[in-house]
C-alpha cells in the first residue's frame, strides 16, 4: 500500500517536473531603454466597429463610477445607454496589482499609471493606440502627449486620463504648525513619532529621492526614477532612519482614511482622492505640495493587445477623456484633467485653477511615476541605474 | 467478465491497486504536483522588465534568500509569531475544552460547541477589521499596532482550531480515570500531569499543527494591525503582486514548507496525527 502511494507521488513528481521543464529556453528580451527598448511589433487597431456589449477594465478606485458608491457621482451609465456596452470594473490598489491583472489576459484596458505602462508596453500585454479613432484626443494637452510613459518612439499607446501629485496630508488638530515640507515625515526627531504614515510600496523610494534632490543636491540625483548605487543606497538609508518614526505603511486607501479618522496617523503621504473623502467624513485633515516638490500620476488608458472587446475598449477610452465625463472623474478623483475643454465642464468653476491644470510651471515640480530600468533615464550612459525588481528587494529590507 | 471477477478475486493486491489507482493519482498531480511546480518554478528567474518567466536553472533565488539578512529576521519573526499564537490559544482552549467535555451537561455541551463554531461563520476580514478597531488609538483598547496586535488578532481568529480537536480528545477520555486517579490521592494538578495531559497530547499537538500552520501562512491580518511589520506571507505576497517575481516568491513559500515539515516530522511520533 504504502509502495503503491510512493510510486503515484514519484510518478507524478515526474510528471511535473516535465511538465514544468520541458520548454525551450527563450533568449532574453533586448535592453530596454530610450535606443535599445524594442516593444513587440503590435498593430494598433484600425477601425471601430459595432460594440461587443461589454467590455472589462482594470481602474483605480473612483476613476469608473457607476453610481453605485454614490448615485450622484456616475460617468458609466450614460456610457452604457450610448454605446450598448456593459462595463464591468477591477479596482486595483497598486500600480503591481494592475501588471499582474492585466496579464491574466482577462481585461480589455486599464488605466496604467507611469509606473506600470513601460512594463506593460515592453512585455507586450497592450497594444498601440490609433488615435485617429478617438475624436477626443485632439483636445488633449500637448503636455501630456508622447511622453516616455504614454508612448514609445513616437507611437502613442494609450490616452491620458489626467494627472495630480502625491501630497503630504496631516491632520489640522494635531499636526501644527502646518507643514510645507516633507522634513516632517522624513526627520528622525518628527515631533509625530510613530504617527507617520507612508505608501507601501517599492516606488515610495522615489519619494526619498525626491527629498534628497533638494536637501542633498551634492548626491547629483536628476531623475528620482534614475538612481545609480550611491544615490539609491541614500535612499534606502533614508527610508529604514524614516521606519522608525512610521506607525504603519498604507496601501489600500481605506485603511489610510479609516487610520486618519482614529488619529493613528496624524501626516504622511496620500492621494488627493483620499483627502475629498476623508473631509466629506469629517476627518480634520488639509493636504499640500510641499516645497521639495513630490511623486506624481499622469495615467494612460491602454487596450489590451488581446482585447476580447477592442470596439467597446475604443468606445469607452474616448468617452473618458470626452469633455464631459473627464471633467467629472477629475472633479469625483481629484485631479487636473487630460481635455482642455473638460476646464469649462466642471461643477467648480476653478478646479483646473486648484489643480493646476494649465500650470506647467506647478507639474515641473511633479515626478511622474516611471518604471525605473538598468539603463538610467536620466541619460546617463557611465553608470547602471538600479530597476524595479531590486526596488522591491530593498523595499522588503526597508520594512525589515 | 466472469474470468475477471475470479482473477481479481484471487489477486487481492492487483484489486487494491486498480481501486486506489485514480483517487491517488489525482492526488499525487492535484496535490503534490501543484508543489512540485511551486518548487521548480524557484529554480528559474525572470526578466526584469518585461517580467516574462525565463526557464533557466539557477540557485539565484536560495542564495538570495539565505544571505539576506532581512529574510533570516522575517522568518524568525514568523515562526516566533506562529508559536506564540499557538502558546496563546492552547492557554485559552485547554480549560474552556476541558470544561466543555468534562464539566458541561450533555445538552450544554451541544450549545457550547456551537457558541465555539459561530466565529467561524464571520468573514475574516470583518473580524480582523474589528481588531482594527478595537486596537486603534480611539478604539475599545487602544492598545495601537504592531506585532503584538497582530497576535493577538490571530490568536483570536484561529481559537476555535485549536478547542475542537482538544475537546474531542478530551471527551475520548475516560471519566473513571479522573475518578480512580482522585480515590488514590492523587490532587487535581498531579491528575492533569499524570492522565489528563499525556492522555489528550496528540489532540494538543493536532489543534497546534492548525494554529501554527494557519499563522505561519497569514499575510494579511498583519497588513491590518501589523502597523509596519511583515511576515513571511507579506514577503510572498509582494514578489509575486508587486516584483511579479514568482521564482522568488516561490523560493520564499519553501521556507513554511520546510519549517511545516519539520514540525510534523517531530510531531509524527507523538501519535497526533491519527487524530486528525
Amino acid at each position: 500500500m504504502r509502495r503503491i502511494g510512493t510510486a503515484f507521488a514519484a510518478a507524478a513528481l515526474a510528471l511535473a517536473t516535465a511538465c514544468g521543464g520541458s520548454t525551450p529556453t527563450q533568449p532574453g528580451a533586448p535592453a530596454p531603454g530610450q535606443s535599445g527598448f524594442v516593444p513587440p511589433a503590435l498593430q494598433a487597431q484600425r477601425a471601430v466597429g459595432t460594440g461587443e456589449g461589454q467590455v472589462n477594465l482594470v481602474a483605480w478606485a473612483g476613476y469608473v463610477e457607476d453610481g453605485s458608491n454614490d448615485p450622484k457621482v456616475d460617468w458609466v451609465t450614460p456610457f452604457e445607454q450610448e454605446t450598448g456596452c456593459q462595463v464591468n470594473t477591477k479596482v486595483a490598489g497598486t500600480s503591481d496589482e494592475m501588471v499582474t491583472l492585466m496579464r491574466t489576459g482577462q481585461y480589455d484596458a486599464v488605466s496604467a499609471s507611469g509606473d506600470a505602462s513601460l512594463r506593460l508596453i515592453a512585455a507586450g500585454t497592450v497594444a498601440p493606440v490609433n488615435t485617429s479613432l478617438i475624436p477626443n484626443y485632439a483636445d488633449v494637452f500637448d503636455g501630456l502627449k508622447s511622453k516616455p510613459w504614454n508612448s514609445v518612439n513616437g507611437v502613442p499607446y494609450g490616452v491620458p486620463h489626467g494627472r495630480g501629485a502625491n501630497l503630504l496630508m496631516w491632520r489640522t488638530d494635531t499636526v501644527k504648525p502646518a507643514p510645507d515640507s516633507w522634513s516632517v515625515v522624513f526627520d528622525p526627531n518628527s515631533p509625530y513619532k510613530g504617527k507617520v504614515t507612508a505608501y507601501d510600496s517599492p516606488i515610495y523610494i522615489a519619494d526619498a529621492a525626491v527629498y534628497l534632490m533638494a536637501t542633498k543636491p551634492d548626491l547629483g540625483i536628476k531623475n528620482p526614477y534614475a538612481l545609480d548605487d550611491k544615490q539609491f543606497q541614500a535612499a534606502v538609508d533614508l527610508l529604514k532612519q524614516q521606519k522608525q518614526i512610521i506607525g504603519e505603511y498604507w496601501s489600500d486607501y481605506t485603511k489610510e482614511i479609516q487610520a486618519f479618522k482614529s488619529g493613528d496617523s496624524v501626516v504622511g503621504t496620500t492621494w488627493q482622492v483620499i483627502v475629498n473623502v476623508a473631509k466629506s467624513e469629517q476627518a480634520p485633515v488639509e493636504a499640500v505640495l510641499p516645497k521639495e516638490g513630490a511623486t506624481g500620476w499622469s495615467d494612460t488608458w491602454m487596450v489590451a493587445a488581446k482585447a476580447a472587446h477592442p470596439n467597446c475598449a475604443y468606445r469607452w477610452l474616448d468617452w473618458i477623456i470626452s469633455p464631459t465625463a473627464n471633467a467629472q472623474v477629475a472633479e469625483y478623483f481629484g485631479e487636473a484633467p487630460s481635455n482642455a475643454k473638460a476646464c469649462a465642464e466642471t461643477a467648480d468653476p476653478k478646479h483646473c485653477e486648484t489643480f493646476h491644470a494649465t500650470d506647467e510651471t506647478y507639474f515641473s515640480k511633479v515626478h511622474y511615476w516611471t518604471t525605473p530600468i538598468a539603463q538610467c533615464l536620466d541619460g546617463r550612459t557611465d553608470v547602471t541605474c538600479k530597476d524595479y525588481a531590486k526596488w522591491t528587494r530593498a523595499w522588503t529590507e526597508i520594512k525589515g | 467478465m466472469t474470468r475477471v471477477a475470479a482473477f481479481l478475486h484471487r489477486r487481492a493486491g492487483v484489486r487494491l491497486s486498480l481501486l486506489l489507482s485514480a483517487p491517488l493519482a489525482w492526488l499525487g498531480l492535484a496535490y503534490l504536483g501543484a508543489l512540485a511546480a511551486l518548487f521548480v518554478t524557484a529554480f528559474y528567474s525572470v526578466d526584469t522588465f518585461t517580467g516574462e518567466l525565463v526557464r533557466t536553472f539557477t540557485w539565484a533565488n536560495f542564495r538570495d534568500l539565505v544571505t539576506g539578512e532581512v529574510y533570516r529576521t522575517i522568518v524568525l519573526r514568523s515562526v516566533g509569531v506562529a508559536l506564540a499564537v499557538t502558546v496563546i490559544d492552547l492557554v485559552v482552549a485547554f480549560p474552556m475544552a476541558f470544561a466543555m467535555a468534562k464539566l458541561a451537561s450533555p445538552r450544554a455541551r451541544r450549545w457550547l460547541v456551537i457558541a465555539v463554531l459561530t466565529p467561524l461563520w464571520a468573514s475574516y476580514l470583518v473580524k480582523a477589521y474589528a481588531w482594527r478597531v478595537m486596537l486603534s488609538s480611539g478604539g475599545l483598547l487602544g492598545w495601537g499596532f504592531g506585532l503584538t496586535a497582530t497576535v493577538l488578532t490571530l490568536a483570536y481568529l484561529w481559537l476555535p482550531y485549536m478547542i475542537l480537536p482538544i475537546y474531542a480528545g478530551l471527551e475520548r477520555l475516560p471519566n473513571s480515570m479522573l475518578e480512580a486517579a482522585g480515590d488514590l490521592g492523587a490532587r487535581a494538578w498531579r491528575v492533569f500531569r499524570t492522565i489528563v495531559w499525556p492522555l489528550t497530547f496528540p489532540a494538543v499537538i493536532a489543534g497546534s499543527i492548525f494554529t501554527f500552520s494557519l499563522s505561519l501562512g497569514d499575510y494579511i491580518a498583519v497588513k491590518i494591525v501589523g502597523g509596519r511589520g511583515q511576515l513571511i506571507g507579506n514577503v510572498v505576497y509582494d514578489n509575486i503582486g508587486a516584483a511579479n517575481n514568482l521564482p522568488f516568491a516561490a523560493a520564499v513559500a519553501t521556507v513554511p514548507v520546510v519549517v511545516m515539515l519539520g514540525y510534523l516530522a517531530a510531531v509524527r511520533r507523538t501519535g497526533a496525527l491519527e487524530n486528525l
